[in-house]
């Protein structure tokens, strides 16, 4: 269990790097990711989010430091084999589906990678039901909702049954609805199997869950921990174009207007517990 | 600028077998000055309606009020040059439609096109990369070497340059992100007011809806089916979970905490602001009434 899926030492990459006046995108950046950990990768746009996923999956080599997955260093050589054992969703539904139907389209990876048919099958709908898309096998992709496509496109990541999934921002252009099912889909597949999730994300509701936040500024990490310590860090985050949770707002807007509340709360219920203790007291 | 759809229906495709209905006898009024916002599920015809705004759809039953002009079922509308100028939309992800040599450039194409001078197209692309907080640098770089929050404030301005009276917003925050979405939002409320806009906000975010809007419209398969303040529509949670929508959270936490406490707080709160303030009144009355 305590085996290390994806680690970055000292990475540092420069989009062109002939201009010296291009800061780095990912500027020394080190981090370990253990196998069945939930990690929530959080920054303000530009932060070097997408250039960190470039890395883990080798369409993007450091220019100094070195990434190692699946116990491998990532090279021209290795990444074929690193590649088949992650999966990843991107942030736009639409620019990722070439099935006809649902059903075609999570094959398709299956099909490229020369898994039988019946074996396919098989696959097919184990993974539609990890992702609860099972009645829509004959649909076609376009009529679906924002979640459930990308629910579609889990299932398509999950039919190759990978050690890692890597969400990239793939919640971000869905309305309320699709975001929780998508959250509540990850969070059920973490469950049911303990696959290692990296969530690539600035939905903080969202981090929130995660097992650990990096939280990354301008290419370098800026803070790492549990979701409760480092929304604790409170200002330093709001600093960083970050957010805090709704109930976390709420108890420092609470504090502003004179109310002493004691509690940092994550949750809802929390704050209110304690505002009807606070109230009974008095 | 008043725009007032009457009975307008709206069906993509009519007459081929491909024929979908999309909107039904909708009727709304977005009036002149005013903040509207149009929520409503995905799929609800918001995005119809938005597009009916400065006729890049026009209805196949009833008729759209554009200030004076009339677009109506089954009228050839001609010239409609005037009318999308005085309505600019900014679409979901505008920066898609970015495609010139230079910001500054990209900025003017609209302007030009409308006759309007060099140096006034120019003029007003200075002022707006300014007002829209963006480093004059910005001007001579490809808008495509720009990140992403910048080059959504790129697109936004060259939209603000043809000088509209009516600005059209769908989703325009999505992908942002939070300083990134407040700051936008902010600066729409701001030009909202300072520009004397009328401003149509067509969006899944409730609790933008609550801060921002003073006039909400309601879409439900393909139907309008309540306008109103933002106090009534918010307040009527029932209603809103009829048409599959949910009430901001500020809301929802108030409701959860008058339920506990078994109290009712002063208003209904539509804001975090508004929240935390209403709060601390009810917890100083109960301490004073004991």
């Amino acid at each position: 269990m305590n085996s290390i899926i994806m680690s970055f030492e000292n990475v540092t990459f420069t989009y062109m790097q002939e201009d010296e006046s291009v800061k780095p995108a990912v500027n020394d950046l080190s981090f370990s990711i253990q196998d069945g950990e939930w990690i929530a990768l959080v920054g303000h746009n530009g932060s070097g989010k997408s250039t960190i996923a470039k890395l883990m999956n080798g369409l993007l080599f450091p220019q100094t430091g070195k990434v190692e997955a699946m116990g491998k260093l990532m090279s021209e050589e290795s990444l074929w084999d690193i590649r088949s054992q992650m999966g990843m969703v991107f942030q736009n539904p639409d620019n990722q589906f070439v099935g006809a139907t649902v059903q075609d389209d999570v094959a398709f990876a299956l099909e490229n990678n020369g898994v039988p048919h019946e074996e396919m099958v098989v696959r097919v709908k184990e993974a539609l039901q990890q992702v609860k898309m099972a009645d829509y096998l004959d649909h076609e992709p376009h009529h679906l909702s924002g979640g459930q496509k990308q629910r579609v496109a889990i299932a398509g990541a999950l039919a190759l049954r990978p050690r890692l999934l890597i969400l990239d921002e793939a919640t971000s252009m869905l309305d309320p609805q699709g975001r929780m099912e998508v959250i509540e889909t990850i969070r059920e597949l973490r469950k049911a199997t303990g696959l290692t999730v990296i969530s690539i994300t600035h939905d903080l509701e969202e981090a929130a869950l995660a097992d650990r936040i990096l939280v990354m500024n301008a290419g370098e990490k800026q803070l790492e921990g549990k979701p409760d310590a480092v929304f604790r860090s409170g200002n330093e985050l709001t600093n960083l174009g970050l957010d805090l949770p709704f109930s976390m707002r709420m108890t420092h807007l609470l504090r502003e207007v004179g109310i002493e509340l004691q509690g940092e709360h994550m949750t809802e219920d929390e704050l209110v517990d304690e505002l009807w203790t606070f109230y009974s007291k008095k | 600028m008043d725009i007032l759809l009457q009975e307008v229906g709206y069906s993509y495709a009519k007459d081929t077998p491909f024929e979908k209905r999309a909107l039904t006898d909708v009727s709304l009024h977005i009036p002149s000055g005013s903040y509207t916002a149009i929520i409503g599920h995905t799929g609800s015809g918001k995005s119809t309606v938005l597009q009916h705004l400065n006729a890049l759809l026009k209805p196949t039953e009833g008729s759209v009020m554009i200030g004076g002009r009339k677009i109506e079922a089954g009228v050839k509308a001609k010239n409609l040059r005037d009318v999308r100028r005085q309505v600019g939309i900014v679409f979901q992800f505008p920066e898609q439609q970015l495609f010139d040599e230079t910001v500054l450039k990209d900025i003017m194409f609209g302007p030009l096109n409308y006759g309007v001078s060099e140096e006034e197209a120019s003029r007003r692309a200075h002022e707006l990369v300014e007002q829209l907080g963006l480093p004059p640098e910005v001007l001579t770089k490809s808008p495509f070497d720009l990140s992403g929050g910048q080059m959504r404030r790129v697109a936004i301005a060259g939209v603000l340059a043809m000088e509209p009276d009516v600005l059209v917003l769908d989703e325009p925050t999505a992908g942002l992100d939070p300083r990134g979405r407040r700051e936008i939002m902010d600066l729409f409320h701001r030009l909202h007011i300072e520009k004397g806009l009328t401003t149509v906000l067509v969006t899944h975010s409730m609790e933008d809806a609550a801060r921002y809007a003073d006039n909400v419209a309601i879409m439900h398969n393909g139907r309008c089916v309540v306008t109103g303040e933002p106090v009534e529509i918010f307040s009527n949670e029932e209603q809103l979970r009829d048409y599959r929508l949910e009430p901001p959270r500020t809301i929802r936490l108030q409701q959860k905490l008058e339920d506990k406490m078994g109290i009712k707080l002063d208003s209904i709160s539509l804001t975090e602001e508004a929240l935390a303030k209403n709060i601390a009144l009810a917890l100083s009355e109960g301490r004073d009434s004991e």
